[in-house]
């Protein structure tokens, strides 16, 4: 923690490498080194993150372009090079000839990207209401607790569900392939904000009270500037949290919805939908169609939910 | 007492109520329900005969009346797509999704309460740390995941149960057919039940086993181990019925949960019921079914909500004098 032990710390990069230290010796850095499940979720998450994020560059074909597909290839087991165009399919092809390993690396891209999505949708939707609520009180924190009570007595999966529908209807039916990502987002979100309402509602109560927010209110700051520049920063701990538990849930939400056949498209394929289509072939014995993306999507659930447990456990070990 | 009873019946109405407007606006807005019903071929007049039959000529407060009337009476309008009573096509499916529910609530229950039981006193031991280990895993797992692995394993690759479907059905009454007679029937329910319910079954365990811990902890579990009672008399006797409380909570709310959770169960084993129509219902926007699924699934979770709190009293003294509560 203390800059005398840095000893670049001197002529150059003042900021930079005493944020650095500090970081490193914090309790979070601490508490990473010393679990190894931990390390190695954060790891695995990191590995798929970046094979998302780089698919393009990664992967041996873009799995959405029928121009590089080998029909001739269609059913190619794992671990095969194909004897009639050379490729090599490191986990099998589909029907297509689609590279199993490419329509992975792509379907992460786009359950991430739900998921990342539909996290900050719900926790700005949320954050704000709660902030509000918290702050002002009354009857608009009367009717938000309200609605989100309610919303909480049904499993949110089933509010995505319903939500999905309900836009769907608003829309028309030649859009609904094509929108079907930004639905899934408000879908998702929609469902998952009160968790975030009611943290930052409860925390706002607490720190409304205290000085700094008297101070502020004495020298005639706006309430607006108040909420986002002073409450704001110190009720994010519990929004972290929540924000991070809540990703490993949104991608397992969006799966289950494209599983369902309410979210995305087979055009436009997450590791959802690629369970669903693999489903259509493990009876013929084309395991590999179906078990790899579930493979994917669970390593992807079971390590973004560990890192929340953990993080939940180092920054708010109450919460335990 | 009474007036408990009456504040949460009120509040019980009250949410209905709020689950009615919405369900009411689905109808009315999301939309057109003439033009959905008749198609594009019906003339002008057509459509006006039906919005008066509709009655939606009338204003909306009195259409939103004679929604709840209707919804009191079980009636829920035409289902767009198959142009049939949408209640007649939710009650034909019911049966096959309670008896999927009840089945595998009881598998949860009695395996939940078992295993977390059983983590709870033997804490150190591999048999435990390895059935905690696996329910981690099984409270990552996505449902339709493991019911699509259940499948590969158990129907695909071994052959012993069946991948899909309901098996033979027998009817009881006049509407309710079951599976649970015969034994293709109760062979294709093993793999949903354990689906559905396995998720319940890590949370129910789970819950058991930390509230066993802390009772355990108790001194009047020292006590009652100090007076030389038989382990199995403190253990479950004096600890288990102490952990009941939040458990039943759970147990409670976790069925309406089961419930809605069929949803995706029903579509992976094609199961013929309620959640599986709902499903096709939100893919072709089929409002009235909709609204209808939306009314009932509230109504399973208000009850079971009202249930719940009334069932504190009966297991918590406590809670029956005034100010004795926590």
């Amino acid at each position: 923690m203390s800059r005398s032990d840095d000893p670049a710390h001197g002529l150059k990069g003042h900021e930079a490498p005493s944020r650095l230290q500090a970081f490193l010796a914090s309790d979070i850095v601490y508490s990473w080194k010393r679990q190894p499940v931990v390390i190695v979720a954060s790891l695995v998450t990191l590995l798929m993150f970046a094979g998302a994020v780089f698919a393009p560059w990664i992967a041996p074909q873009n799995p959405f372009d029928p121009r590089q597909l080998h029909l001739i290839d269609a059913f190619t087991p794992p671990l095969t090079t194909s004897e009639l165009t050379g490729n090599f399919y490191l986990l099998g092809s589909d029907g297509q000839g689609r590279d199993v390993f490419s329509a992975i690396l792509y379907g992460s891209r786009i359950s991430l990207l739900v998921g990342f999505a539909s996290v900050l949708f719900a926790l700005v939707l949320g954050t704000t209401l709660g902030l509000v609520a918290g702050f002002r009180g009354g009857w608009r924190d009367a009717l938000l607790m309200r609605i989100a009570d309610i919303q909480l007595t049904f499993p949110s999966i089933l509010m995505a569900l319903l939500i999905f529908g309900v836009i769907r209807g608003f829309l028309p039916r030649s859009l609904h392939a094509e929108a079907a990502i930004i639905v899934l987002i408000i879908a998702i979100g929609l469902s998952d904000w009160v968790q975030f309402a009611r943290a930052v509602r409860g925390t706002t109560m607490v720190e409304k009270n205290k000085e700094y927010v008297q101070a502020a209110r004495v020298i005639g700051l706006p309430d607006v500037r108040i909420l986002f520049q002073h409450i704001l920063p110190n009720v994010l701990r519990p929004v972290l949290v929540i924000a991070t538990i809540g990703l490993a849930l949104a991608i397992i939400a969006e799966a289950t919805l494209s599983f369902l056949g309410v979210g995305m498209p087979p055009t436009q394929p997450s590791l959802g939908t690629l369970i669903r289509v693999g489903q259509d072939y493990m009876f013929s014995g084309e395991w590999w169609i179906l078990l790899f993306p579930g493979l994917a999507l669970l390593m992807l659930a079971l390590s973004v939910n560990l890192l929340g447990d953990w993080l939940r456990d180092v920054l708010n070990p109450k919460l335990r | 007492m009474l007036a408990f009873l009456i504040q949460r019946v009120l509040q019980a109405i009250f949410v209905m109520l709020m689950v009615s407007l919405f369900a009411f606006s689905l109808f009315h807005y999301v939309g057109d329900p003439v033009l959905n019903m008749l198609g594009q071929e019906a003339t002008e007049a057509d459509r006006a005969a039906l919005r008066a039959q509709l009655g939606l000529d009338q204003p909306v407060v009195v259409q939103f009346w004679n929604f709840i009337v209707n919804a009191v009476q079980l009636e829920f309008g035409i289902s767009y797509r198959s142009a049939r009573p949408v209640t007649e096509m939710i009650l034909e499916r019911l049966p096959a999704t309670l008896e999927l529910a009840i089945v595998s609530a009881i598998f949860a229950v009695v395996l939940g309460i078992v295993f977390g039981v059983y983590t709870a006193i033997a804490r150190g031991s591999l048999l435990s740390k390895f059935i905690m280990a696996v329910s981690l895993i099984g409270v990552s797992l996505p449902t339709f995941l493991i019911g699509v692995l259940l499948i590969y394993l158990f129907a695909v690759n071994l052959g012993w149960l069946p991948a899909f479907g309901r098996g033979e059905t027998v009817r009881i009454g006049s509407w309710w057919t079951t599976g649970l007679l015969t034994a293709s029937g109760l062979r294709s329910l093993i793999l949903p039940a354990i689906t559905l319910g396995l998720f319940q079954l890590t949370l129910i365990m789970r819950l058991v086993r930390a509230e066993m811990l802390e009772v355990l902890r108790t001194d009047y579990i020292k006590f009652a181990r100090a007076r030389g009672l038989p382990q199995r008399v403190v253990n479950l006797r004096h600890a288990l019925k102490n952990t009941l409380i939040p458990v039943i909570t759970i147990i409670g709310l976790q069925l309406g949960t089961i419930i809605a959770f069929a949803i995706i169960t029903e579509t992976v084993f094609q199961w013929p019921g309620v959640g599986a129509l709902f499903i096709t219902a939100v893919r072709f926007v089929d409002i009235p079914l909709m609204a209808a699924y939306l009314m009932m699934i509230a109504l399973v979770f208000v009850l079971i909500n009202l249930v719940v709190d009334l069932l504190y009293y009966v297991v918590d003294p406590r809670l029956r004098v005034p100010g004795g509560s926590k």
